[in-house]
């Protein structure tokens, strides 16, 4: 973030102004390495295949909290679109995983034919299996690239970015803030899945695309082993958005997107394109949620348009106020563990609780207690778990050489502006 | 054994067998002689061959017709087995039966059932003959008994009703029977007289008319059938010419018509093409093409062709020859359904009729889209209310109006009289909501005045616990909030435009709470605070105002208010836990676009987000999810040109 031609003397490492970044890599490092060492892939067979995928999928959606917390923690935009854009990632790189193993089979099932099959009969062969639950057998256009890996992974970025540039254009551009803001990437969320509900929307209605897990030509490696590969996946693409996340909001770029978050107006004052610099957040967080949502679908094996419900993104939401606005790793220990939480409670593992003669099951109640829970954090504990952090760590006030440089709460501080 | 001998045989039969029936029955009375020439048929009792014996009993002009017609359909006929004749029994028991002379009616005394044969038609005939009793009950000196008459024909017109309805007509003493019997007779000129004329004017005399009987009367008329030829054969009646290619005339479709009319081979499907190139594989190859180069299509043509041309196979016409074949010929469509002529004017009457039903459909659509504005409305004005007046948005908004709901609901289970339950529900649901939504005042949302968009993230976690728990109490399916008997069936103007009374008590319901509001914000002190609160809330507080206190009062207000809109929306769709998250976002839409904080923005909002519904749903019929995307689209769009909302607000609302 610093301009080659003005060299900055007194900069230290990114790793030494960042120790919580060094900690959170090692620790995510030393994770990784133990899931691995335990896993049934590997033939230890401490942790199954199915908690391997789950530990994977939490992953991808600490990265989408992280990409969360970039805008709405460091820039103020709450937005309720990015679980859109991870859902829209998915359904990228499920298209090519459903279209090229339909492939392989129907071209295995017409070679026991005695004429060797046009590729017309081969793409009506595919589309009837894929389409066929909707009652439509011809390829809708959206599905011009399926056949391509490249092209739809180039989809997995393009087309969340694009929707978030084009969408955060015209709300940016109208200078709407605020709620209004919220509701608006709300209503972007619903017309999105209602969109996607519909049989004759071309990704199979409420069908979703499914079989995801499978991956094509690779029949002969076992689920275990794909499993790991894409928990590898998961975490390196988790470390690497950490990095990129970290580097965006040491920055001068990042002291501007807070100081837009804290007063927007006075940021415009000074000279800076605010829209610019939102509209760039914006988009980058969403090709970041694509990029997620493209490695959680495939090890959750389904994507469908009740994936992408406006209640998804309020829950990413509930995910990084609970582990704390503002700070990477408070994203993460947000989101990992309340989906860890949420998957314990509501899978019906939790012990009932006997209270008072009265049985709750947790099935139930934990909803209950989850709404309840992110009231109270929001009233009463504002910087959620990571604040625990500061506790815990006991770090001594920043060095301000005797002046403040923000006069308001939340303003840019001497640690933040790191000169 | 009886029934293989022939009417004349059975004739003769019953001539001898007179003398040992008991009573004196007049086996040469003329009823009985017509029942004795069908008597086959009738013991036989087939549909398929009692037509002419219905049809000859009910035109026999005989006095003694209609009660024989009446034995027959209600299973009182019955045959002796010895000699054949037909009387009317009742069962007196199980083995004797009462008999009757089916001509004049007299008694005839009591005999065992063991000699008589009980006739039995099926429904189907019995149906038969009841359209053939319709004539007779036309002219019934009752009138139940005629309008009975009216509606069979209007049921299943034939044209054997129209010379009976013409004479009934002549003397029906009753004006609205004769207007109905007016009207079917006019009808059923249109569709079954034998002069065209005749039928063109009458189909003439209707126009305008917007009856659905009268477009089901002239639909069939114009029914079609599409021919081809060469060339137009001279003095042929052309509804339309037909292009291949167009809308209505597929080339496929077109090239099938001339194979139906021997005008044109016919073609070989490519199904049948790829069995025959497989029947003729011989050494790897089909007609001289390898087999590896078959895996395309230019390539299987050849091969068939080769095929083709050695005579393996039969041969198929090419693209070109089809076009050709196409080119060469006209195609046309020509009336069916009636005589040309008939069916012009029936055409010119419906197109009229087309016309005058738009216009119907349109003032149709505009009281739906007023409902639907009205339950936007109802649901949206308690969320204006608290963002205008306090700037803060209360997701949870759509669980209050489930809160209501279920409030009716359960007002509904204790009190089981309808009526009285709403009278109740609506006071009761007002109370829950005001209630809870002063609790949510004071313990969340006094905390986060200085920070909205928290506001936003903790009225979230209320929405999701209260969600839960309405579905932990009630359970994950629909409760019925049942409407009382004097809110069912609907307003009909016409046959096109018709509104339900639940709708027109919902469009009253929004109207009282719009009265209502206006009279406390402009009439009451109550008011005068909140408006003094909403517009700079330091300076009323100056004033002796205590904002905190209109803040809550405020607050529960708009709850309540969508607590009673939640008993509204819960009498005409089902009450669900997530019928609130269904209402959200319309309510948003409806407040974002209106403006916020002001009662008339709210209205104008909500009359364009339903409105704009209704109009896009009709623009796409089958399909309300997009209906919804479109409007959500267009929302989003509409906030470019005006982000403050159609009626903008000054004021602490507008800082926000």
């Amino acid at each position: 973030m610093t301009d080659a031609a003005a060299p900055a003397p007194r900069r230290r490492p990114l790793a030494l102004r960042h120790p919580s970044a060094v900690v959170f890599l090692a620790l995510l490092a030393l994770f990784t390495v133990g899931v691995t060492l335990l896993a049934e892939g590997m033939g230890t067979g401490a942790i199954s295949t199915s908690f391997v995928k789950t530990l994977g999928k939490t992953l991808c959606l600490c990265l989408v909290a992280l990409a969360m917390d970039l805008v709405w923690g460091y820039c103020g935009i709450l937005s309720l679109g990015h679980m859109a854009f991870f859902g829209i990632g998915g359904y990228a790189i499920g298209m090519w995983l459903m279209y090229a193993r339909t492939e392989i089979i129907v071209v295995q099932s017409l070679a026991a034919q005695p004429l060797p099959p046009t590729p017309d009969e081969i793409a009506d062969g595919i589309a009837g299996q894929i389409f066929g639950v909707v009652g439509a057998s011809e390829f809708p256009p959206i599905w011009a690239f399926a056949h391509s890996l490249p092209l739809q992974l180039a989809a997995v970025v393009l087309v969340p970015g694009l929707l978030a540039l084009v969408f955060g254009w015209l709300a940016f551009r109208s200078r709407v803030t605020g709620v209004y803001l919220s509701i608006l990437t709300q209503a972007m969320t619903l017309a999105l899945a209602l969109y996607l509900f519909q049989n004759d929307s071309g990704l199979r209605g409420n069908n979703g695309l499914s079989g995801l897990q499978n991956l094509p030509g690779l029949d002969h490696v076992p689920q275990a082993t794909v499993s790991l590969w894409f928990f590898w996946a998961s975490a390196a693409a988790l470390a690497l958005g950490y990095l990129l996340c970290l580097r965006v909001v040491s920055g001068k770029f990042g002291s501007v997107i807070r100081a837009i978050r804290d007063d927007e107006a006075r940021v415009r004052f000074l000279g800076y394109p605010v829209e610019t610099y939102k509209l760039v957040v914006f988009t980058l967080t969403a090709v970041i949620a694509g990029i997620a949502g493209a490695l959680y679908y495939p090890q959750a094996g389904i994507v469908n348009p009740a994936e992408i419900a406006p209640i998804a993104s309020i829950y990413l939401a509930v995910w990084v106020a609970i582990g704390g606005r503002g700070r990477l790793y408070g994203a993460v220990i947000g989101a990992a563990a309340v989906s860890l939480l949420s998957t314990w409670f509501t899978g019906g593992q939790a012990p009932d609780l006997h209270l008072f003669g009265v049985t709750l099951r947790w099935v139930d109640w934990w909803t209950v207690l989850l709404g309840l829970s992110f009231v109270a954090v929001t009233l009463l504990a504002p910087k959620g778990l990571g604040g625990l952090v500061d506790l815990i760590a006991a770090r001594r006030p920043p060095e301000r050489h005797g002046a403040d440089l923000g006069p308001d709460q939340g303003a840019l501080r001497e640690r933040e502006a790191d000169r | 054994m009886l029934r293989l001998i022939g009417p004349l045989c059975a004739l003769a039969l019953a001539l001898a067998a007179t003398v040992q029936t008991a009573a004196a029955q007049d086996a040469d009375a003329p009823i009985q002689r017509l029942l004795q020439e069908h008597g086959a048929a009738i013991e036989k009792s087939a549909r398929r061959s009692i037509g002419p014996a219905i049809d000859a009993l009910a035109e026999s002009g005989l006095a003694d017709a209609r009660a024989a017609l009446e034995a027959w359909r209600s299973k009182e006929m019955w045959r002796a087995a010895d000699g054949g004749l037909f009387v009317r029994a009742e069962e007196v028991d199980r083995d004797t039966l009462r008999l009757f002379d089916l001509a004049g009616g007299a008694a005839l005394g009591e005999a065992p059932d063991d000699g008589f044969v009980q006739i039995k038609p099926n429904s189907g005939i019995r149906g038969m003959i009841a359209a053939a009793l319709v004539r007779f009950q036309l002219t019934d000196p009752e009138a139940a008994v005629r309008a009975t008459a009216l509606d069979a024909i209007e049921r299943d017109p034939e044209a054997a009703h129209l010379t009976a309805l013409r004479t009934a007509l002549a003397v029906e003493s009753d004006p609205a029977l004769a207007m109905r019997a007016g009207r079917l007779e006019r009808l059923l000129t249109v569709r079954f007289a034998a002069d065209p004329a005749e039928r063109i004017a009458a189909i003439e005399g209707f126009a305008g008319d917007l009856g659905v009987d009268l477009r089901a009367a002239l639909t069939p008329l114009t029914a079609t059938a599409q021919e081809a030829a060469a060339a137009l054969p001279a003095g042929a009646d052309v509804a339309r010419r037909l292009t291949p290619g167009d809308r209505d005339l597929s080339a496929a479709d077109a090239y099938g018509l001339l194979v139906a009319r021997g005008l044109a081979p016919a073609p070989v499907p490519a199904e049948a093409r790829r069995t025959a190139l497989i029947d003729h594989i011989a050494d790897g190859a089909v007609g001289g093409v390898r087999l590896a180069a078959l895996s395309d299509q230019g390539a299987r043509d050849l091969a068939y062709a080769a095929l083709a041309a050695e005579g393996r196979v039969p041969p198929a016409p090419t693209e070109a020859e089809i076009a050709a074949r196409l080119a060469a010929h006209v195609f046309w469509e020509r009336f069916t359904g009636a005589p040309p002529e008939v069916a012009r004017a029936a055409l010119a009457v419906l197109d009229g009729i087309e016309a005058k039903l738009a216009v119907n459909r349109a003032a149709d659509l505009a009281l739906d889209a007023v409902s639907l504005a009205s339950i936007y409305f109802l649901a949206a004005i308690g969320l204006a209310i608290t963002f205008g007046v306090m700037g803060v948005i209360n997701m949870a908004h759509g669980e209050f109006i489930m809160m209501g709901a279920y409030t009716g609901f359960v007002v509904q289970q204790a009190v089981p009289d309808y009526t009285l339950s709403l009278v109740l529900a609506i006071p009761a649901a007002f109370a829950v909501t005001f209630l809870a939504g002063v609790a949510l005042e004071r313990l969340v949302i006094r905390w986060l005045y200085r920070r909205p968009l928290e506001t936003l993230l903790a009225t979230f976690g209320v929405s999701i616990a209260l969600q839960q728990l309405a579905k932990n109490i009630f359970g994950t399916q629909a409760r019925p909030l049942t409407a009382p008997g004097w809110l069912d069936g609907a307003l009909v103007v016409n046959d096109v435009v018709a509104i339900s009374y639940i709708r027109i008590a919902i469009f009253v319901l929004a109207a009282v709470f719009l009265a209502l509001f206006l009279a406390v914000m402009t009439r009451t002190r109550l008011g005068l605070e909140v408006r003094a609160v909403t517009q700079n809330p330091r300076m009323a507080a100056s004033m002796g105002i205590d904002p905190d206190r209109i803040n809550m009062l405020t607050f529960g207000l708009g709850s309540g208010i969508a607590g009673i809109a939640g008993v509204a929306i819960g009498l005409y769709a089902k009450v669900t836990s997530e019928m609130g998250a269904d209402y959200i976002v319309q309510s948003f839409m409806t407040v974002v676009v209106g403006g916020v904080g002001s009662i008339w923005g709210t209205l104008l909002g909500a009359s364009l987000v339903g409105g704009l519904q209704k109009v896009i749903e009709v623009l796409n019929p089958s399909n309300t999810l997009a209906a919804q995307t479109y409007m959500i689209l267009f929302v989003i769009l509409f906030i470019q040109v005006r982000p403050r909302g159609l009626i903008a607000l000054k004021g602490r609302a507008a800082e926000a």
